[in-house]
């Protein structure tokens, strides 16, 4: 079967093994470098326009963790991103806010909550949607149960809550910006 | 052995979830929809077919004592090509299977053949064990989804057939894997002995 092992032989086929392999995986790097990239920039345009009207071009905030959508020299909107703690763990949205104060729209970037019950926070329609052209000024930022504006989805007021609570900490980021541009 | 019987094998007496119970830790945890199992059966076949192809290959020339860390990393070397291949190709896939794409370096099945069949027999040989395994692994994992998904949340294949979302949770969650595995296997084995 297999060859007798000597310190050489065992040295010289796990070095070239390793140094054969790593050559390849570097070549598979290179060339898949790119599409890679594109996949993962992708997704952010898309998540970004699903949260904000039409935009032209955006500017990534790292600091802030906020995009700023612009259509020519108009302001469309930022695109904020908001992690908070859900049932199950971290729950990270991204929050689409017009010039106005009123919130676009909202989707869920990744989560960890309950297959069925909080995982509806990406699917249940009527939650979704009251979040739709959302108006801070006119109803409340809080859970049904709170005493608030906000309709949870059923037998998962934890992760409504969560996900409330990552929508007030986006317009807390937006009002901090808009603040800071009328002192200008 | 003929070419044919390497596959059936593979699918039936040496199944690698069914029969041999291996693998469990994927079975369990990416089964939540057909469509996830179907995508991680594949992923294992993929690394499964060339690893072992690789691995029958390269044999002859590996001494003895250092044999596993050469199949471990010629293993790991297939694993991140496909890792890298997923997300620049289907990142929608390898977002739902996650950590359990890299995973698959120490999946027992994947380093299983290559002790157990690849590093005695030719290349080609191999090959159709590969596919075999891992068409049984697939098949296993698709089922096995197939079934959580129509119990748990009323779909196939992400269609849905309830209308809703008002499926049988614990099928989708961890309590359900395990019961439906059970079950799935006893009727595996009842029909295989017959």
């Amino acid at each position: 079967m297999a060859v007798k092992s000597n310190l050489i032989n065992m040295v010289l086929v796990l070095g070239l093994t390793c140094l054969f392999c790593s050559a390849v995986l570097g070549g598979a790097y290179v060339l898949t470098k790119e599409p890679i990239e594109q996949a993962a920039a992708e997704k952010t345009n898309q998540a970004i326009s699903k949260v904000l009207p039409h935009f032209t071009d955006v500017e990534y905030n790292e600091a802030g963790r906020y995009y700023k959508a612009t259509d020519g020299d108009i302001l469309v909107g930022y695109a904020i991103e908001s992690t908070v703690v859900g049932f199950g763990g971290p729950l990270s949205l991204i929050v689409g806010i017009t010039p106005d104060g009123v919130v676009y729209n909202t989707s869920v970037l990744s989560h960890a909550e309950t297959p069925g019950l909080g995982a509806k926070c990406t699917s249940d329609a009527r939650f979704m949607d009251q979040w739709r052209g959302f108006d801070p000024s006119v109803k409340t930022l809080a859970v049904k149960n709170d005493g608030g504006d906000v309709d949870a989805i059923t037998a998962s007021t934890i992760t409504s809550r969560a996900y409330t609570l990552a929508v007030e900490n986006a317009l807390n980021v937006f009002n901090e910006l808009e603040g800071g541009q009328n002192n200008e | 052995m003929s070419k044919f019987k390497l596959i059936t094998d593979g699918l039936i007496k040496n199944n690698p979830t069914f029969v041999l119970l291996l693998g469990m830790c994927p079975t369990l945890a990416t089964t939540t929809s057909a469509i996830n199992g179907l995508s991680m059966g594949l992923a294992t076949l993929f690394v499964l077919v060339l690893s072992n192809m690789a691995i029958s290959a390269i044999a002859p020339v590996v001494p003895d004592k250092v044999h596993i860390p050469v199949y471990i990393v010629v293993i790991a070397t297939f694993v991140t090509l496909l890792e890298l291949l997923m997300k620049a190709y289907t990142p929608a896939i390898y977002e739902a299977l996650g950590l359990f794409i890299p995973l698959i370096v120490v999946n027992c099945i994947v380093l299983g053949r290559a002790e157990a069949f690849a590093g005695k027999n030719g290349v080609l040989s191999s090959a159709f064990d590969g596919i075999g395994v891992g068409l049984g692994f697939t098949c296993s994992l698709t089922v096995l989804g197939l079934v959580r998904e129509i119990l748990g949340s009323g779909s196939m294949f992400g269609w849905n057939f309830i209308g809703g979302n008002d499926g049988m949770l614990a099928f989708v969650m961890a309590p359900g894997a395990f019961l439906c595995l059970g079950y799935l296997m006893v009727l595996f084995n009842k029909f295989l002995k017959k």
